[in-house]
């Protein structure tokens, strides 16, 4: 099977309140747009074998639940960082492309994160009223990313203040 | 043993020190020390936030919900999680594990022959080979999955497409890497297409040759130093788990056998359904986290551990070729009856994932998994109970449901908790062996961590939100007094305020 040169990457819990919405934005871009060079994925977490779903891809988008920013969402273009997240199981996807980097000897495709405001995540729970918002908000940023799959397009959405 | 450092006298005239979470474990882990004036440990204990609420989050719920349902309780362990559920279900609906479709049976193992390999392969190269092949005690920066596959890149590699191998058997079985519906009550939902069986069998032998590559470093690196790794965290304990009838190792269905420190079997072929006449299970005021205990020995001597090690060491035999000599050869290393070193997990893990790599060829390579037979059907029951070996131990759902299907009742037994009395015992013997009466730094510290982390503990809250998982380690003087404070962030970096 070819590989979509678009991966998507939304990840979280369902069931644990405002972590879901890396899983309900991946649910909002099946349903409102067509896919035929996008690949949507999802797990709980970040692991370091996601590494290697980066592997021939042209661009690719994290979306994930925040509780570091005071922001609606964040979108933001990605280095390869060589943190400690990896020292736990919530790895951040900056350290995924750096995995990338050391297993492939060489530098990832363009990828972004979006990460949407979080606050509550207790099991069973639905999504805070705030997170609503943010996730309301948030739909508006990939209606443009996905209503033009381009980087150039995507990177200059990184320059705006959310 | 080390029970006299579970609860301290004089506790106001003593140094508290907190590491929260610990890290390189599945969820949040919090440890606490209490030291008199010559750092003297008096007191230790691991604390654990449990899955909080997740019989609550069961119950209301139709039953042939939950073998999706439950995978949501854990990100780490879905895959078990939906095999224990569906085994409970299959009782509801009135079928016995012996009256499953063959091809339900076998399909079913080779999804939980997946799960296992692919955590096991997570667990031993990504949070334990760092210390074990750089030291408990090396710097922070080295001891983790980016410096091993700095220095040790084919290790590294291997370790990334172990797991990831496990995790493409999960998807060919179930459907999906996460959220499967693989098992459903009274089979399952789908074969193996020929296409999809031939594309696991690619690998496998490369797999399997991994798998014996890694048995090879775990033994290379647990012989380097003996007496070091056959006493660290070590305490002699009962041991729980399943073997098939004839002694063997078993993962999916089978008794559950008791060992006790000097190999003898206290139980045998216990029916997994009657848990509640051999287990009960101990509050204690200063943990989450419950302590179980069998019944028939009461709460001070009869706690269990489970996982790899109680496995490996409770079993006669295990049915393929290269991890029963891999067997032979751990059991025969320490000279007594049953291995008790909790370093010893790690070689005993990667037995089992030996023995994942071999059961998941053998599997392929049998046409029933090619096969769908319809879901068997019998008499409707309301009480059910699913049982199996999951990747960390023994793992108990118990359900009830009411003549509409809703789920009444729910109690879950994980693995994690069956091993808590031993992690304590583990901690308590590292602090007392190796940190009492020294300065405490970073690197000490990770001793307590490294005995904890070899009990593969999933405390997982399946939760990981970007900013989550920040580290605070508190020293508070014998007045109460916090003297110094270091915070770990969520990328990992330790920082003082």
């Amino acid at each position: 099977m070819m590989t979509k040169p678009i991966l998507v990457f939304g990840y979280g819990n369902a069931s644990r309140g405002d972590d879901a919405l890396g899983v309900l934005a991946l649910e909002y871009i099946q349903t409102h747009f067509t896919l035929d060079a996008v690949e949507l994925l999802t797990d709980f977490q970040l692991h370091i074998e996601h590494a290697l779903d980066l592997e021939q891809r042209e661009m690719v988008l994290f979306i994930d639940a925040s509780v570091k920013s005071d922001c609606a969402f964040a979108f933001t273009q990605l280095t390869p960082q060589r943190d400690l997240s990896h020292t736990t199981h919530a790895m951040s996807p900056s350290a995924v492309l750096d995995i990338y980097q050391r297993l492939q000897n060489k530098a990832p495709p363009p990828c972004f994160l979006l990460a949407i405001g979080a606050e509550c995540f207790g099991l069973g729970e639905s999504l805070s009223d705030n997170a609503k918002r943010n996730f309301a908000n948030a739909t508006k940023l990939i209606d443009q990313l996905f209503n033009t799959l381009t980087l150039e397009c995507w990177q200059m959405q990184c320059s705006q203040s959310f | 043993m080390y029970e006299h450092l579970e609860t301290a006298k004089n506790k106001e005239k003593l140094k508290r020190v907190v590491i929260d979470p610990v890290s390189r474990v599945e969820g949040h882990g919090k440890v606490t020390l209490l030291l008199d004036e010559n750092n003297h440990v008096q007191q230790a204990r691991l604390h654990i936030v449990e899955f909080r609420g997740f019989e609550k989050f069961i119950q209301g719920r139709p039953y042939w919900e939950l073998p999706v349902l439950v995978q949501r309780l854990c990100g780490i362990c879905p895959v078990s999680h939906h095999l224990a559920a569906a085994k409970a279900i299959d009782q509801l609906v009135g079928v016995d594990p012996n009256n499953l479709p063959t091809s339900a049976t076998k399909l079913r193992k080779l999804l939980h022959f997946g799960q296992v390999l692919q955590s096991h392969a997570l667990h031993f190269f990504h949070l334990s080979s760092p210390d074990l092949l750089f030291g408990f005690e090396s710097d922070i920066q080295k001891r983790s999955i980016v410096a091993v596959l700095n220095d040790f890149p084919d290790i590294g590699l291997q370790g990334v497409k172990l797991r990831k191998y496990g995790q493409e058997v999960i998807r060919m079985v179930s459907g999906k890497r996460i959220h499967g519906t693989g098992a459903i009550a009274g089979g399952m939902n789908k074969a193996l297409s020929k296409a999809e069986r031939d594309y696991l069998l690619t690998d496998i032998d490369q797999i399997i040759a991994w798998a014996v590559s890694a048995v090879g470093l775990v033994k290379t690196v647990h012989r380097s130093n003996l007496p070091y790794y056959d006493h660290f965290g070590t305490i002699p304990s009962n041991y729980l788990s399943m073997v098939q009838p004839d002694g063997a190792l078993e993962l999916y269905h089978g008794d559950l056998r008791v060992k006790n420190a000097n190999g003898e079997t206290l139980f045998d072929h216990m029916d997994y359904c009657r848990y509640n006449d051999y287990i009960r299970e101990e509050v204690r005021s200063w943990s989450y986290m419950k302590f179980p205990y069998l019944t028939a020995l009461g709460k001070e001597n009869g706690w269990y551990r489970v996982g790899p090690l109680a496995r490996v060491n409770n079993c006669d035999y295990i049915n393929t070729p290269i991890a029963e000599r891999e067997r032979v050869e751990f059991k025969a290393h320490s000279g007594e009856a049953m291995v008790h070193s909790t370093l010893a997990f790690h070689w005993a893990r990667l037995i089992e994932l030996l023995h994942c790599a071999e059961s998941i060829q053998a599997l392929l390579h049998d046409s029933d998994v090619l096969r769908h037979d319809e879901p068997a059907q019998g008499e409707r029951r309301f009480e059910g109970i699913g049982v199996i070996e999951a990747t960390r131990g023994t793992l108990f759902h118990h359900y009830q449901v009411d003549e509409n299907d809703i789920v009444t009742k729910a109690n879950l037994i994980v693995s994690t908790t069956s091993n808590n009395m031993g992690m304590n015992e583990s901690v308590r013997q590292v602090a007392a062996e190796y940190l009492s009466g020294q300065t405490l730094t970073e690197t000490l510290l990770n001793n307590l961590e490294v005995a904890i982390r070899a009990y593969d503990p999933c405390l997982s809250c399946a939760t990981h939100a970007v900013g989550k998982m920040p580290l605070q380690l508190e020293l508070i003087n014998a007045t109460g007094d916090i003297i110094d404070t270091l915070v770990k962030n969520h990328t990992g970096e330790i920082a003082r305020p």
